[in-house]
């Protein structure tokens, strides 16, 4: 069984890295955004004094670990389901568990990869100071629900795509839509209209940036948060409902090929 | 028990019935060729029998067990080779038949695969740069990998070259000798002559015919003779139990009752009336006339 999964793991990982365009446009799309938007709102300073862009930065890791892990997830799965790989590993010993834990260990590497690269570019570009030990702490526990979240929910929404062609746009739209509205792009969140901030709430994305924000910007940046405060105890339950959610999604959804042959 | 029992199955894609009430039964040990056009329904009854479907009615049985439903079970003795796709395609051919070997419990020496089917040369290209036979063999490769009881191979000699396909039809002979089932698809009559035990011919969904290759082709054994002799005999003697024909002046055609003793009556007709034979040549029907004539007919020949 760890064989199995470490071996189709490795298999994933070869897969992505060898397919050089999957690399370029998926894997470091955020860092390039980030590079823009870091650069263009670079001169600006939030009410409490802290650089903007890197705010953008701690609030892009939820970018990156929604491409990494819903977008790759999801369309990866999308891919292997119409071209056959899902029927033809279907049938094979291997058992279903082995599939979605190679296609995890897959997302985990990417999404650390992705944090790292963004962080870096924080650091090294926005001169973003790095946080101390009990930050990193709340980091893991808040990076790890995020990917298991947006992996989930990748699983999920793949049962809609009919056309793996169409996968990553499909995917893409809320991907895009919830960042503007959950504080990602636009920064702070509490512009928004009052009905739109509820509603943006109600999705894993503000929480997860929300929670970056707090690992990476001094404690006084929390007066730019809806409530004036990090609210980790939210964070946390928002994520953990969204993985339950994502879970059961997936558990009704899953198919091992296309409907139509 | 029966490697693989389908009664009655039929199988319906959307308003399309693919597979229409068929019965077959692969004893264990032995090879079954399914034989048939494009669309005749093969694929889809193999789907049922690998468990990728249940049948719309009817039942299957494989080893025993429901493939749908005993399928954890039922994989770890079963060898697969699909038609095409669902192979990573920017893993290299070694790397893929390495991972198919790790869900094996007690896998073939995957080296040993990579020499006897020829695909040492590409082991380090990827998929999506194989040549069709070579991801045809590489399929193979993968099907035959975990030591399976009983292979369903879909066209397994497709897109091959005839010395890929000779090692091909080496290796489920190989296969059968080791008490290994198989059940194959092709629509190659030369393939299904030489490997099949059994023959089913399928055509639009419905079971044609089935048999041995010998009774379908039937048992008799010569049914023509083709005699060249000096031409314009009288044929009436000959005429008595067969139908004899002079296709061209010295060519004699002769059909009908031709085991050994009518072979010498005929032989010692031409030697009665002093003809000088130069030629003789049996001929009995093949696979092939037997196939077209069953698929090609109006309608549906019965069982031979």
């Amino acid at each position: 069984m760890t064989t199995m999964s470490l071996s189709r793991g490795h298999v994933e990982l070869l897969q992505f890295l060898r397919d050089r365009t999957a690399v370029v446009f998926t894997f470091f799309f955020p860092a390039m955004l980030l590079l823009l938007f870091g650069t263009i709102f670079g001169d600006e300073y939030t009410d409490s004094g802290i650089s903007a862009s890197q705010v953008f930065t701690a609030s892009m890791v939820a970018y990156g670990i929604l491409n990494t892990a819903f977008v790759t997830m999801g369309s990866g799965l999308a891919m292997d389901r119409e071209d056959g790989t899902l029927k033809r590993l279907r049938g094979t010993p291997m058992p279903a568990s082995a599939y979605l834990i190679g296609k995890a260990l897959l997302v985990l590497v990417l999404s650390v990869a992705e944090a790292a690269v963004l962080i870096l570019v924080g650091v090294l570009i926005f001169d973003m100071p790095l946080p101390d030990a009990s930050h990193w702490v709340t980091f893991s526990w808040i990076f790890l629900l995020s990917v298991i979240c947006c992996s989930l929910l990748g699983v999920a929404v793949s049962a809609l795509v009919k056309n793996a062609r169409n996968a990553g746009a499909i995917l893409n739209v809320p991907v895009v839509a919830l960042q503007f509205v959950s504080g990602v792009f636009i920064q702070p969140m509490s512009q928004l209209p009052d009905w739109l901030e509820k509603f943006a709430s109600l999705f894993p994305v503000r929480w997860m940036a929300q929670g970056f924000r707090y690992v990476f910007l001094p404690d006084e940046a929390k007066s730019q948060e809806i409530g004036g405060s990090w609210d980790l105890g939210r964070v946390a339950m928002v994520l953990g409902v969204w993985c339950v959610i994502g879970l059961v999604l997936c558990l009704v959804t899953f198919r091992w090929s296309s409907r139509d042959r | 028990m029966a490697a693989v029992e389908v009664r009655d199955a039929v199988v319906r894609w959307g308003d399309t019935t693919a597979v229409d009430g068929v019965s077959l039964c692969v004893p264990r040990g032995r090879v079954l060729a399914l034989l048939g056009h494009n669309g005749a329904g093969k694929t889809s009854l193999l789907q049922v029998c690998e468990g990728f479907r249940r049948p719309d009615s009817g039942e299957a049985r494989v080893l025993g067990l429901d493939p749908v439903g005993d399928h954890d079970e039922l994989m770890p003795r079963l060898g697969i080779m699909l038609q095409s796709g669902g192979v990573y395609p920017w893993a290299a051919a070694g790397e893929i038949l390495r991972l198919f070997a790790s869900f094996a419990a007690h896998p073939l020496d995957t080296d040993m695969l990579l020499d006897r089917l020829g695909l040492r040369r590409v082991e380090r290209t990827r998929f999506r740069r194989l040549s069709g036979g070579e991801q045809q063999r590489l399929s193979l490769a993968v099907a035959l990998v975990g030591r399976p009881e009983l292979v369903f191979l879909d066209e397994p000699t497709a897109g091959m070259d005839t010395e890929a396909r000779h090692t091909t039809w080496q290796l489920i002979e190989e296969l059968r000798a080791d008490g290994v089932s198989v059940l194959l698809t092709t629509h190659l009559l030369d393939e299904a002559e030489r490997l099949a035990d059994d023959v089913v011919i399928m055509r639009s969904g419905k079971v044609a015919a089935t048999g041995t290759p010998a009774e379908l082709t039937a048992a008799a054994g010569i049914d023509l003779l083709e005699v060249r002799a000096d031409p314009g005999l009288d044929l009436t003697g000959l005429r008595t139990h067969r139908k004899v024909t002079e296709t061209s002046p010295g060519e004699y055609a002769i059909a009908g009752e031709l085991d050994t003793k009518g072979l010498a009556e005929v032989l010692g007709w031409f030697a009665a009336v002093d003809a000088h034979v130069t030629a003789v040549s049996s001929r009995r029907r093949t696979l092939e006339d037997v196939y077209l004539s069953l698929t090609t007919q109006a309608t549906v020949g019965a069982t031979e």
